[in-house]
Protein backbone atom coordinates (compact mmCIF):
# COMPACT_ATOMS: atom_id res chain seq x y z
CA UNK A 1 0.00 0.00 0.00
CA UNK A 2 1.46 3.45 -0.79
CA UNK A 3 0.51 5.60 1.66
CA UNK A 4 -0.94 5.52 5.56
CA UNK A 5 -2.13 7.92 7.85
CA UNK A 6 -3.43 7.77 10.93
CA UNK A 7 -6.49 9.83 12.88
CA UNK A 8 -4.66 11.91 14.86
CA UNK A 9 -2.73 12.90 12.17
CA UNK A 10 -1.00 16.08 13.20
CA UNK A 11 1.50 16.55 10.67
CA UNK A 12 -0.84 15.33 7.35
CA UNK A 13 0.46 14.11 4.89
CA UNK A 14 2.87 14.61 1.71
CA UNK A 15 1.24 15.77 -1.85
CA UNK A 16 3.61 17.58 -4.44
CA UNK A 17 1.46 19.50 -7.13
CA UNK A 18 2.27 21.34 -10.14
CA UNK A 19 -0.33 24.95 -10.17
CA UNK A 20 -0.26 27.31 -12.47
CA UNK A 21 3.29 25.47 -13.26
CA UNK A 22 4.96 26.14 -10.11
CA UNK A 23 5.86 22.78 -7.96
CA UNK A 24 4.60 22.93 -4.44
CA UNK A 25 5.81 20.26 -1.96
CA UNK A 26 3.18 20.38 0.54
CA UNK A 27 1.51 18.52 3.90
CA UNK A 28 -2.15 18.15 4.09
CA UNK A 29 -4.76 16.73 6.45
CA UNK A 30 -6.39 13.73 4.00
CA UNK A 31 -9.55 15.74 4.75
CA UNK A 32 -8.50 19.20 3.59
CA UNK A 33 -10.35 19.64 -0.27
CA UNK A 34 -8.66 21.08 -3.24
CA UNK A 35 -10.40 23.92 -2.89
CA UNK A 36 -9.00 24.64 0.74
CA UNK A 37 -5.78 24.00 0.17
CA UNK A 38 -5.85 26.59 -2.43
CA UNK A 39 -7.74 29.38 -0.73
CA UNK A 40 -6.12 28.46 2.75
CA UNK A 41 -2.09 27.63 3.11
CA UNK A 42 -1.91 28.43 -0.87
CA UNK A 43 -3.59 31.70 -0.36
CA UNK A 44 -4.84 31.39 -4.16
CA UNK A 45 -8.04 32.59 -3.78
CA UNK A 46 -9.03 33.84 -6.97
CA UNK A 47 -10.58 29.79 -6.96
CA UNK A 48 -14.42 31.00 -5.14
CA UNK A 49 -16.40 28.45 -2.79
CA UNK A 50 -20.25 28.81 -3.45
CA UNK A 51 -22.06 26.04 -1.94
CA UNK A 52 -19.08 23.89 -0.84
CA UNK A 53 -21.08 20.58 -2.16
CA UNK A 54 -20.69 20.54 -5.80
CA UNK A 55 -23.75 22.48 -6.62
CA UNK A 56 -22.96 25.73 -8.43
CA UNK A 57 -19.20 25.03 -10.30
CA UNK A 58 -17.64 28.45 -8.27
CA UNK A 59 -14.77 26.29 -7.25
CA UNK A 60 -13.92 25.05 -11.02
CA UNK A 61 -10.87 24.38 -11.85
CA UNK A 62 -8.53 22.26 -14.51
CA UNK A 63 -7.15 19.05 -12.79
CA UNK A 64 -4.71 17.59 -15.65
CA UNK A 65 -6.42 19.36 -18.44
CA UNK A 66 -10.20 18.82 -17.20
CA UNK A 67 -12.74 20.90 -15.33
CA UNK A 68 -13.30 19.64 -11.62
CA UNK A 69 -15.25 20.98 -8.80
CA UNK A 70 -12.59 21.36 -6.35
CA UNK A 71 -14.67 21.59 -3.66
CA UNK A 72 -15.68 17.50 -3.97
CA UNK A 73 -11.86 16.04 -4.52
CA UNK A 74 -9.44 16.15 -1.36
CA UNK A 75 -6.42 17.04 -2.24
CA UNK A 76 -4.31 14.27 -1.19
CA UNK A 77 -5.59 12.00 -3.44
CA UNK A 78 -4.34 14.53 -6.38
CA UNK A 79 -1.15 13.60 -5.88
CA UNK A 80 1.20 14.38 -9.05
CA UNK A 81 -1.52 16.04 -10.61
CA UNK A 82 -1.35 19.73 -12.88
CA UNK A 83 -3.81 21.67 -11.75
CA UNK A 84 -4.62 25.28 -13.31
CA UNK A 85 -7.03 28.36 -11.44
CA UNK A 86 -8.25 31.38 -12.81
CA UNK A 87 -4.69 32.86 -12.22
CA UNK A 88 -2.64 30.74 -14.69
CA UNK A 89 -5.06 31.07 -17.11
CA UNK A 90 -3.95 34.60 -17.72
CA UNK A 91 -2.85 37.54 -16.34
CA UNK A 92 -4.36 41.41 -16.41
CA UNK A 93 -1.60 42.05 -19.22
CA UNK A 94 -2.02 38.98 -20.84
CA UNK A 95 -5.34 38.04 -20.69
CA UNK A 96 -6.47 34.38 -21.74
CA UNK A 97 -9.03 35.09 -25.28
CA UNK A 98 -12.24 33.71 -23.09
CA UNK A 99 -10.61 36.81 -20.26
CA UNK A 100 -10.69 38.82 -22.75
CA UNK A 101 -14.31 38.06 -24.24
CA UNK A 102 -15.76 38.50 -20.41
CA UNK A 103 -14.68 41.59 -20.19
CA UNK A 104 -16.00 42.57 -23.87
CA UNK A 105 -19.31 41.08 -22.89
CA UNK A 106 -19.82 42.37 -20.01
CA UNK A 107 -20.26 38.83 -18.94
CA UNK A 108 -21.02 39.31 -15.12
CA UNK A 109 -22.12 41.64 -12.53
CA UNK A 110 -20.91 40.47 -8.93
CA UNK A 111 -18.10 38.72 -10.63
CA UNK A 112 -18.28 35.60 -7.69
CA UNK A 113 -18.69 32.84 -10.58
CA UNK A 114 -16.44 34.58 -13.14
CA UNK A 115 -13.26 32.44 -12.47
CA UNK A 116 -14.98 29.22 -12.62
CA UNK A 117 -17.18 30.04 -15.03
CA UNK A 118 -14.37 30.63 -16.91
CA UNK A 119 -12.29 27.66 -15.62
CA UNK A 120 -15.40 25.86 -17.04
CA UNK A 121 -15.58 27.59 -20.43
CA UNK A 122 -11.92 26.83 -21.18
CA UNK A 123 -13.05 23.01 -20.18
CA UNK A 124 -16.05 23.15 -22.52
CA UNK A 125 -13.55 24.29 -25.41
CA UNK A 126 -10.82 21.53 -24.93
CA UNK A 127 -13.61 18.71 -24.29
CA UNK A 128 -15.24 19.81 -27.94
CA UNK A 129 -18.60 18.75 -27.71
CA UNK A 130 -20.35 22.21 -27.95
CA UNK A 131 -21.20 22.73 -31.72
CA UNK A 132 -24.02 25.66 -30.64
CA UNK A 133 -25.41 27.68 -28.67
CA UNK A 134 -27.82 25.67 -27.13
CA UNK A 135 -24.95 23.52 -26.69
CA UNK A 136 -22.64 25.40 -24.48
CA UNK A 137 -25.86 26.33 -22.35
CA UNK A 138 -26.45 22.71 -22.06
CA UNK A 139 -22.31 22.11 -21.21
CA UNK A 140 -22.10 25.40 -18.89
CA UNK A 141 -24.80 23.96 -17.20
CA UNK A 142 -22.80 23.26 -14.01
CA UNK A 143 -22.08 26.84 -13.30
CA UNK A 144 -24.63 28.77 -11.60
CA UNK A 145 -24.97 32.58 -11.92
CA UNK A 146 -26.51 34.11 -8.89
CA UNK A 147 -26.77 37.32 -10.58
CA UNK A 148 -27.94 35.78 -14.05
CA UNK A 149 -25.14 37.04 -16.61
CA UNK A 150 -26.02 33.74 -18.40
CA UNK A 151 -27.24 35.63 -21.78
CA UNK A 152 -23.59 37.58 -22.00
CA UNK A 153 -21.77 34.46 -20.82
CA UNK A 154 -22.60 32.64 -23.40
CA UNK A 155 -21.85 35.30 -26.21
CA UNK A 156 -18.90 35.31 -24.69
CA UNK A 157 -17.92 32.06 -24.92
CA UNK A 158 -19.51 31.71 -28.70
CA UNK A 159 -17.11 34.40 -29.83
CA UNK A 160 -14.36 32.65 -28.55
CA UNK A 161 -15.50 29.28 -30.45
CA UNK A 162 -15.84 30.79 -33.52
CA UNK A 163 -12.32 32.60 -33.43
CA UNK A 164 -10.95 29.39 -32.76
CA UNK A 165 -12.69 27.98 -35.75
CA UNK A 166 -11.76 30.33 -37.84
CA UNK A 167 -8.02 30.07 -36.51
CA UNK A 168 -8.74 26.44 -36.72
CA UNK A 169 -10.00 26.27 -40.72
CA UNK A 170 -7.13 28.82 -41.13
CA UNK A 171 -4.35 26.79 -40.06
CA UNK A 172 -5.90 23.58 -42.38
CA UNK A 173 -6.17 26.10 -45.41
CA UNK A 174 -2.36 26.87 -45.03
CA UNK B 1 -15.68 16.23 8.33
CA UNK B 2 -14.19 13.82 10.78
CA UNK B 3 -10.81 12.45 10.80
CA UNK B 4 -10.08 9.59 9.15
CA UNK B 5 -7.37 7.11 8.35
CA UNK B 6 -6.32 7.23 4.55
CA UNK B 7 -5.41 4.72 2.13
CA UNK B 8 -4.61 4.36 -1.40
CA UNK B 9 -3.78 0.56 -2.44
CA UNK B 10 -2.17 0.30 -6.31
CA UNK B 11 -3.81 -3.18 -6.56
CA UNK B 12 -7.70 -4.63 -6.45
CA UNK B 13 -6.47 -7.27 -4.07
CA UNK B 14 -4.70 -5.23 -1.64
CA UNK B 15 -8.32 -2.59 -2.28
CA UNK B 16 -9.84 -5.77 -1.25
CA UNK B 17 -7.97 -6.56 1.61
CA UNK B 18 -7.88 -3.26 3.02
CA UNK B 19 -11.26 -3.14 2.57
CA UNK B 20 -12.31 -6.32 4.36
CA UNK B 21 -10.23 -5.80 7.27
CA UNK B 22 -12.25 -2.89 8.65
CA UNK B 23 -15.91 -2.59 8.82
CA UNK B 24 -14.75 1.37 8.65
CA UNK B 25 -13.68 1.86 5.56
CA UNK B 26 -15.38 3.06 2.42
CA UNK B 27 -14.08 3.29 -0.97
CA UNK B 28 -13.19 6.51 -2.47
CA UNK B 29 -13.20 7.34 -6.33
CA UNK B 30 -14.08 10.08 -8.51
CA UNK B 31 -15.43 11.39 -4.04
CA UNK B 32 -18.31 13.42 -5.76
CA UNK B 33 -20.70 11.64 -3.24
CA UNK B 34 -18.88 10.51 -0.94
CA UNK B 35 -16.90 13.56 -0.01
CA UNK B 36 -20.16 15.23 -0.24
CA UNK B 37 -22.28 13.12 2.52
CA UNK B 38 -18.95 13.38 4.78
CA UNK B 39 -18.82 17.14 4.95
CA UNK B 40 -22.56 16.73 5.94
CA UNK B 41 -21.59 14.22 8.78
CA UNK B 42 -24.11 11.74 7.08
CA UNK B 43 -21.48 9.17 6.31
CA UNK B 44 -18.32 9.25 8.94
CA UNK B 45 -15.65 6.37 7.71
CA UNK B 46 -13.21 5.43 9.25
CA UNK B 47 -11.05 4.98 6.86
CA UNK B 48 -10.40 6.13 3.70
CA UNK B 49 -9.88 3.49 0.72
CA UNK B 50 -8.44 5.67 -1.94
CA UNK B 51 -9.06 3.56 -5.29
CA UNK B 52 -8.05 5.54 -8.22
CA UNK B 53 -4.73 4.44 -8.57
CA UNK B 54 -6.29 0.58 -9.74
CA UNK B 55 -6.16 -0.25 -12.97
CA UNK B 56 -10.02 -0.48 -13.94
CA UNK B 57 -9.73 2.93 -16.22
CA UNK B 58 -9.84 0.82 -19.61
CA UNK B 59 -12.89 0.40 -21.72
CA UNK B 60 -12.59 -2.81 -24.40
CA UNK B 61 -15.39 -3.90 -26.10
CA UNK B 62 -15.06 -7.63 -26.14
CA UNK B 63 -15.80 -10.25 -29.20
CA UNK B 64 -19.48 -10.68 -28.65
CA UNK B 65 -19.82 -6.48 -28.57
CA UNK B 66 -20.73 -6.39 -24.99
CA UNK B 67 -18.70 -3.16 -23.55
CA UNK B 68 -16.72 -3.97 -20.78
CA UNK B 69 -16.47 -0.36 -18.59
CA UNK B 70 -14.01 -0.52 -16.29
CA UNK B 71 -15.14 0.77 -12.39
CA UNK B 72 -12.66 3.98 -12.72
CA UNK B 73 -13.72 5.00 -15.93
CA UNK B 74 -15.23 8.66 -15.76
CA UNK B 75 -18.93 9.14 -16.57
CA UNK B 76 -17.45 11.55 -19.13
CA UNK B 77 -15.17 9.35 -20.78
CA UNK B 78 -18.07 6.57 -20.83
CA UNK B 79 -20.76 8.84 -22.66
CA UNK B 80 -18.28 10.78 -25.26
CA UNK B 81 -16.48 7.06 -26.03
CA UNK B 82 -17.05 6.54 -30.05
CA UNK B 83 -17.85 3.02 -29.54
CA UNK B 84 -20.35 3.36 -26.93
CA UNK B 85 -21.84 6.36 -28.07
CA UNK B 86 -22.39 4.81 -31.93
CA UNK B 87 -23.76 1.01 -30.44
CA UNK B 88 -25.28 2.05 -26.82
CA UNK B 89 -26.58 5.95 -27.78
CA UNK B 90 -28.93 5.02 -24.85
CA UNK B 91 -26.71 4.52 -22.21
CA UNK B 92 -24.58 7.84 -23.50
CA UNK B 93 -27.94 9.76 -23.11
CA UNK B 94 -28.11 8.80 -19.86
CA UNK B 95 -25.10 9.66 -18.45
CA UNK B 96 -25.12 13.10 -20.28
CA UNK B 97 -28.61 13.71 -19.00
CA UNK B 98 -26.77 13.48 -15.27
CA UNK B 99 -25.14 15.82 -12.76
CA UNK B 100 -22.72 18.30 -14.71
CA UNK B 101 -20.17 18.36 -17.06
CA UNK B 102 -17.71 18.93 -14.53
CA UNK B 103 -19.05 16.38 -11.97
CA UNK B 104 -19.25 14.00 -15.20
CA UNK B 105 -15.41 14.27 -15.32
CA UNK B 106 -15.03 13.53 -11.84
CA UNK B 107 -17.50 10.21 -11.16
CA UNK B 108 -16.63 7.39 -12.12
CA UNK B 109 -18.78 4.31 -13.19
CA UNK B 110 -18.42 2.64 -10.45
CA UNK B 111 -19.08 5.48 -8.33
CA UNK B 112 -22.77 6.20 -10.03
CA UNK B 113 -23.98 2.95 -9.57
CA UNK B 114 -23.10 3.43 -5.54
CA UNK B 115 -24.13 6.57 -5.11
CA UNK B 116 -26.66 7.18 -2.03
CA UNK B 117 -30.12 8.37 -2.37
CA UNK B 118 -31.20 11.89 -2.44
CA UNK B 119 -33.69 11.94 0.06
CA UNK B 120 -33.48 15.33 2.17
CA UNK B 121 -33.75 13.24 5.58
CA UNK B 122 -30.95 11.12 4.92
CA UNK B 123 -28.96 14.45 4.02
CA UNK B 124 -30.19 15.93 7.25
CA UNK B 125 -28.43 14.46 10.03
CA UNK B 126 -30.81 15.92 12.45
CA UNK B 127 -33.36 14.09 11.39
CA UNK B 128 -34.62 10.57 11.87
CA UNK B 129 -33.73 7.91 8.80
CA UNK B 130 -33.76 4.27 8.82
CA UNK B 131 -31.18 4.21 6.04
CA UNK B 132 -28.55 6.48 7.57
CA UNK B 133 -29.10 5.11 11.44
CA UNK B 134 -30.92 1.69 11.02
CA UNK B 135 -34.00 1.99 13.79
CA UNK B 136 -34.65 5.66 14.08
CA UNK B 137 -37.96 5.87 11.74
CA UNK B 138 -38.27 7.51 8.44
CA UNK B 139 -39.06 11.31 8.12
CA UNK B 140 -40.16 11.14 4.58
CA UNK B 141 -43.48 8.60 5.64
CA UNK B 142 -45.98 11.64 6.35
CA UNK B 143 -43.31 14.52 6.13
CA UNK B 144 -42.01 16.30 2.93
CA UNK B 145 -42.22 13.73 -0.21
CA UNK B 146 -41.96 15.33 -3.51
CA UNK B 147 -39.15 13.26 -4.41
CA UNK B 148 -39.86 9.85 -3.48
CA UNK B 149 -40.78 6.15 -4.41
CA UNK B 150 -43.96 5.57 -6.23
CA UNK B 151 -42.98 1.88 -6.12
CA UNK B 152 -41.66 -0.94 -4.26
CA UNK B 153 -41.16 1.52 -1.22
CA UNK B 154 -41.62 0.22 2.23
CA UNK B 155 -43.16 1.06 5.36
CA UNK B 156 -39.23 1.75 6.77
CA UNK B 157 -37.97 3.88 3.72
CA UNK B 158 -39.77 5.89 0.43
CA UNK B 159 -36.17 6.89 -0.79
CA UNK B 160 -35.27 6.61 -4.79
CA UNK B 161 -31.98 5.95 -6.45
CA UNK B 162 -31.31 9.03 -8.11
CA UNK B 163 -28.66 7.84 -10.88
CA UNK B 164 -29.24 8.34 -14.63
CA UNK B 165 -26.95 6.30 -15.98
CA UNK B 166 -28.29 3.11 -13.76
CA UNK B 167 -31.99 3.33 -15.34
CA UNK B 168 -30.18 2.63 -18.99
CA UNK B 169 -28.10 0.17 -17.94
CA UNK B 170 -31.29 -1.50 -16.05
CA UNK B 171 -32.55 -1.37 -19.69
CA UNK B 172 -29.47 -2.81 -21.31
CA UNK B 173 -28.02 -6.17 -20.95
CA UNK B 174 -25.75 -5.33 -18.12
CA UNK B 175 -23.74 -7.73 -15.53
CA UNK B 176 -21.45 -6.12 -12.67
CA UNK B 177 -18.26 -7.33 -12.18
CA UNK B 178 -17.12 -7.63 -8.61
CA UNK B 179 -14.02 -8.39 -6.51
CA UNK B 180 -14.38 -9.72 -2.86
CA UNK B 181 -12.27 -11.17 -0.75
CA UNK B 182 -13.90 -14.67 -1.40
CA UNK B 183 -12.67 -13.73 -5.19
CA UNK B 184 -14.55 -12.46 -8.17
CA UNK B 185 -18.14 -12.69 -9.10
CA UNK B 186 -20.68 -11.50 -11.45
CA UNK B 187 -24.00 -10.09 -10.23
CA UNK B 188 -26.68 -9.16 -13.32
CA UNK B 189 -27.68 -5.37 -13.22
CA UNK B 190 -31.35 -5.94 -12.04
CA UNK B 191 -30.15 -7.79 -8.79
CA UNK B 192 -27.07 -5.49 -7.88
CA UNK B 193 -29.64 -2.68 -6.50
CA UNK B 194 -32.29 -3.59 -3.80
CA UNK B 195 -35.91 -2.43 -2.70
CA UNK B 196 -35.81 -1.01 0.80
CA UNK B 197 -38.00 -3.78 2.83
CA UNK B 198 -36.82 -4.09 6.24
CA UNK B 199 -33.32 -3.29 5.71
CA UNK B 200 -33.06 0.63 3.82
CA UNK B 201 -29.55 0.81 5.48
CA UNK B 202 -28.83 -1.99 2.43
CA UNK B 203 -28.99 -0.14 -0.73
CA UNK B 204 -27.50 -3.05 -2.99
CA UNK B 205 -26.28 -6.60 -3.07
CA UNK B 206 -23.02 -5.62 -2.93
CA UNK B 207 -21.28 -8.34 0.42
CA UNK B 208 -18.55 -6.71 2.97
CA UNK B 209 -15.18 -5.94 1.31
CA UNK B 210 -16.41 -6.47 -2.05
CA UNK B 211 -16.00 -3.27 -4.74
CA UNK B 212 -16.98 -3.11 -8.23
CA UNK B 213 -14.28 -3.63 -11.12
CA UNK B 214 -16.19 -3.18 -14.17
CA UNK B 215 -19.67 -3.28 -15.86
CA UNK B 216 -20.27 -5.32 -19.08
CA UNK B 217 -23.56 -3.58 -21.33
CA UNK B 218 -24.79 -4.98 -24.19
CA UNK B 219 -27.59 -4.09 -26.34
CA UNK B 220 -26.51 -2.93 -29.55
CA UNK B 221 -29.96 -4.33 -31.58
CA UNK B 222 -31.48 -0.82 -29.83
CA UNK B 223 -29.19 1.49 -30.86
CA UNK B 224 -32.22 2.76 -33.40
CA UNK B 225 -34.99 3.02 -31.44
CA UNK B 226 -34.05 4.44 -27.81
CA UNK B 227 -34.95 7.64 -25.72
CA UNK B 228 -33.79 8.32 -22.34
CA UNK B 229 -36.33 11.12 -21.33
CA UNK B 230 -35.67 13.15 -17.82
CA UNK B 231 -38.11 15.04 -16.48
CA UNK B 232 -36.83 17.43 -13.39
CA UNK B 233 -37.52 20.62 -11.59
CA UNK B 234 -35.16 22.82 -13.40
CA UNK B 235 -34.24 22.09 -17.42
CA UNK B 236 -30.05 20.77 -16.24
CA UNK B 237 -28.17 19.69 -13.30
CA UNK B 238 -31.14 18.68 -11.27
CA UNK B 239 -32.03 15.04 -10.30
CA UNK B 240 -34.55 12.96 -11.99
CA UNK B 241 -38.31 13.51 -10.76
CA UNK B 242 -38.91 11.02 -13.23
CA UNK B 243 -36.96 9.00 -16.14
CA UNK B 244 -37.49 6.49 -18.71
CA UNK B 245 -34.76 4.82 -20.41
CA UNK B 246 -36.83 3.29 -23.97
CA UNK B 247 -35.04 0.57 -26.25
CA UNK B 248 -37.52 -0.71 -28.90
CA UNK B 249 -36.14 -3.76 -31.49
CA UNK B 250 -38.70 -3.43 -34.27
CA UNK B 251 -39.33 -6.05 -37.21
CA UNK B 252 -40.23 -4.91 -40.98
CA UNK B 253 -43.69 -5.48 -40.31
CA UNK B 254 -43.55 -2.70 -37.22
CA UNK B 255 -44.19 -5.37 -34.83
CA UNK B 256 -42.29 -5.17 -31.27
CA UNK B 257 -39.43 -8.10 -31.60
CA UNK B 258 -37.51 -6.86 -28.08
CA UNK B 259 -38.86 -3.90 -25.99
CA UNK B 260 -37.40 -2.47 -22.84
CA UNK B 261 -38.81 0.03 -20.64
CA UNK B 262 -37.03 1.08 -17.37
CA UNK B 263 -38.00 3.66 -15.39
CA UNK B 264 -36.03 6.51 -12.71
CA UNK B 265 -36.57 8.56 -10.18
CA UNK B 266 -39.46 6.40 -8.97
CA UNK B 267 -38.07 3.43 -6.61
CA UNK B 268 -35.09 2.05 -4.53
CA UNK B 269 -33.84 1.14 -7.63
CA UNK B 270 -34.35 1.57 -11.17
CA UNK B 271 -37.35 -0.03 -12.03
CA UNK B 272 -38.58 -2.88 -14.74
CA UNK B 273 -40.92 -5.64 -15.32
CA UNK B 274 -39.42 -7.84 -17.74
CA UNK B 275 -42.15 -10.01 -18.07
CA UNK B 276 -44.54 -7.32 -19.32
CA UNK B 277 -41.97 -6.43 -21.52
CA UNK B 278 -42.15 -10.17 -23.03
CA UNK B 279 -45.72 -9.85 -23.09
CA UNK B 280 -45.59 -7.29 -25.84
CA UNK B 281 -43.43 -9.44 -27.90
CA UNK B 282 -45.58 -9.24 -31.32
CA UNK B 283 -47.72 -6.52 -31.09
CA UNK B 284 -47.52 -3.60 -32.82
CA UNK B 285 -44.83 -0.77 -32.21
CA UNK B 286 -47.78 2.00 -31.17
CA UNK B 287 -49.23 3.87 -29.24
CA UNK B 288 -51.96 1.52 -27.73
CA UNK B 289 -49.15 -1.03 -26.70
CA UNK B 290 -47.16 1.75 -25.35
CA UNK B 291 -50.18 2.91 -23.28
CA UNK B 292 -51.34 -0.60 -22.00
CA UNK B 293 -48.00 -0.97 -20.81
CA UNK B 294 -47.72 2.32 -18.76
CA UNK B 295 -50.33 0.99 -17.02
CA UNK B 296 -48.87 -2.38 -16.28
CA UNK B 297 -46.09 -1.04 -15.20
CA UNK B 298 -47.43 0.94 -12.71
CA UNK B 299 -50.35 -1.04 -11.55
CA UNK B 300 -49.01 -0.81 -8.70
CA UNK B 301 -47.90 2.67 -7.76
CA UNK B 302 -48.92 4.48 -4.44
CA UNK B 303 -48.33 8.30 -4.02
CA UNK B 304 -46.65 9.25 -0.57
CA UNK B 305 -48.68 12.80 -0.63
CA UNK B 306 -46.71 14.83 -1.92
CA UNK B 307 -45.68 13.12 -5.07
CA UNK B 308 -48.48 11.76 -6.18
CA UNK B 309 -48.22 13.83 -9.30
CA UNK B 310 -45.60 11.58 -10.35
CA UNK B 311 -47.77 8.23 -11.02
CA UNK B 312 -49.58 10.12 -14.45
CA UNK B 313 -45.59 11.88 -14.62
CA UNK B 314 -44.63 8.62 -15.17
CA UNK B 315 -47.60 7.43 -17.27
CA UNK B 316 -47.25 10.06 -19.90
CA UNK B 317 -43.15 9.87 -20.25
CA UNK B 318 -43.14 6.21 -20.47
CA UNK B 319 -45.82 6.86 -23.53
CA UNK B 320 -43.58 9.66 -24.91
CA UNK B 321 -40.44 8.10 -24.56
CA UNK B 322 -41.44 4.97 -26.32
CA UNK B 323 -43.08 6.90 -29.41
CA UNK B 324 -39.73 8.86 -29.48
CA UNK B 325 -37.91 5.92 -29.57
CA UNK B 326 -40.05 4.48 -31.91
CA UNK B 327 -40.00 6.81 -34.32
CA UNK B 328 -36.10 7.01 -34.54
CA UNK B 329 -36.04 10.26 -32.57
CA UNK B 330 -34.34 10.16 -28.91
CA UNK B 331 -34.43 13.34 -26.43
CA UNK B 332 -31.60 15.30 -27.04
CA UNK B 333 -30.45 16.15 -24.44
CA UNK B 334 -28.98 19.74 -25.15
CA UNK B 335 -32.89 20.07 -26.70
CA UNK B 336 -35.00 20.85 -23.91
CA UNK B 337 -38.27 20.57 -25.74
CA UNK B 338 -39.41 17.41 -25.82
CA UNK B 339 -41.37 16.00 -29.17
C1 LIG C 1 -24.75 18.55 -7.42
C2 LIG C 1 -24.82 17.15 -7.94
C3 LIG C 1 -25.74 16.82 -8.91
C4 LIG C 1 -25.81 15.52 -9.40
N1 LIG C 1 -26.75 15.22 -10.35
C5 LIG C 1 -26.85 13.95 -10.80
C6 LIG C 1 -27.84 13.58 -11.75
O1 LIG C 1 -28.61 14.41 -12.22
N2 LIG C 1 -27.89 12.29 -12.17
C7 LIG C 1 -27.03 11.35 -11.68
O2 LIG C 1 -27.12 10.20 -12.10
N3 LIG C 1 -26.11 11.65 -10.77
C8 LIG C 1 -26.00 12.93 -10.31
N4 LIG C 1 -25.06 13.23 -9.38
C9 LIG C 1 -24.35 12.14 -8.72
C10 LIG C 1 -23.08 11.71 -9.38
O3 LIG C 1 -23.39 11.07 -10.59
C11 LIG C 1 -22.42 10.73 -8.41
O4 LIG C 1 -21.99 11.46 -7.29
C12 LIG C 1 -21.25 10.02 -9.03
O5 LIG C 1 -21.64 9.21 -10.10
C13 LIG C 1 -20.55 9.15 -7.98
O6 LIG C 1 -19.34 8.66 -8.52
P1 LIG C 1 -17.95 8.92 -7.78
O7 LIG C 1 -16.93 8.18 -8.54
O8 LIG C 1 -17.71 10.36 -7.58
O9 LIG C 1 -18.25 8.19 -6.40
P2 LIG C 1 -17.69 8.43 -4.94
O10 LIG C 1 -18.26 9.65 -4.36
O11 LIG C 1 -16.21 8.26 -4.92
O12 LIG C 1 -18.34 7.15 -4.25
C14 LIG C 1 -19.74 7.00 -4.12
C15 LIG C 1 -20.03 5.73 -3.33
O13 LIG C 1 -19.64 4.60 -4.06
C16 LIG C 1 -18.67 3.82 -3.38
N5 LIG C 1 -17.77 3.34 -4.44
C17 LIG C 1 -17.21 4.09 -5.43
N6 LIG C 1 -16.57 3.30 -6.32
C18 LIG C 1 -16.72 2.03 -5.88
C19 LIG C 1 -16.30 0.76 -6.38
N7 LIG C 1 -15.60 0.65 -7.51
N8 LIG C 1 -16.64 -0.35 -5.67
C20 LIG C 1 -17.35 -0.24 -4.52
N9 LIG C 1 -17.79 0.93 -4.01
C21 LIG C 1 -17.48 2.05 -4.69
C22 LIG C 1 -18.07 4.76 -2.38
O14 LIG C 1 -17.58 4.08 -1.25
C23 LIG C 1 -19.26 5.64 -2.03
O15 LIG C 1 -20.08 5.02 -1.10
C24 LIG C 1 -24.93 14.53 -8.90
C25 LIG C 1 -23.99 14.86 -7.93
C26 LIG C 1 -23.92 16.16 -7.45
C27 LIG C 1 -22.90 16.49 -6.40
S1 LIG D 1 -37.07 7.66 2.83
FE1 LIG D 1 -35.38 6.31 3.39
S2 LIG D 1 -33.62 7.65 3.16
FE2 LIG D 1 -35.41 9.01 3.35
S3 LIG D 1 -35.72 9.40 5.57
FE3 LIG D 1 -36.93 7.62 5.08
S4 LIG D 1 -35.52 5.95 5.59
FE4 LIG D 1 -34.25 7.74 5.33
S1 LIG E 1 -18.16 25.41 -4.33
FE1 LIG E 1 -17.74 23.63 -5.46
S2 LIG E 1 -19.51 23.44 -6.69
FE2 LIG E 1 -20.07 25.08 -5.36
S1 LIG F 1 -21.67 37.46 -11.80
FE1 LIG F 1 -22.53 37.40 -9.80
S2 LIG F 1 -22.81 35.27 -9.57
FE2 LIG F 1 -22.29 35.38 -11.64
Amino acid sequence: MDLLSNRSSASGLPVSLTINGAHHDVSVDPWVTLLDLLRGPLSMTGTKKGCDHGQCGACTVLIDGERINSCLKLAVSLDGAEITTIEGLGTPDNMHPLQKAFVEHDAYQCGYCTPGQICSAAGLLKEGHAHSREEIRELMSGNLCRCGAYTNIADAIEDVMQAENVGAHREAAE
Amino acid sequence: MKPFEYLRPSDVSEAVAALAANPEAQVLAGGTNLVDLMKYDVTHPGAVIDINRLPLKEIEQLEDGTFRIGALVSNSIAAYHAGIAGELPLLSSAILAGASPQLRNAATCGGNLLQRTRCYYFYDASTPCNKREPGSGCGAVGGVNRIHAILGASQHCIATHPSDMCVALAALDTVVDVAGPTGDRQIPFLDFHRLPGDHPERDNTLQQGEIVTAIRVSGGHFKRHHSYLKLRDRLSYAFALVSVAAALDIGEDGTILDIRVALGGVAHKPWRDPLAETECAGQPANRDTFQALATRLLAGARGQGDNDFKIEMARRAIVRALEQAAAGTPQIQSHKAIF
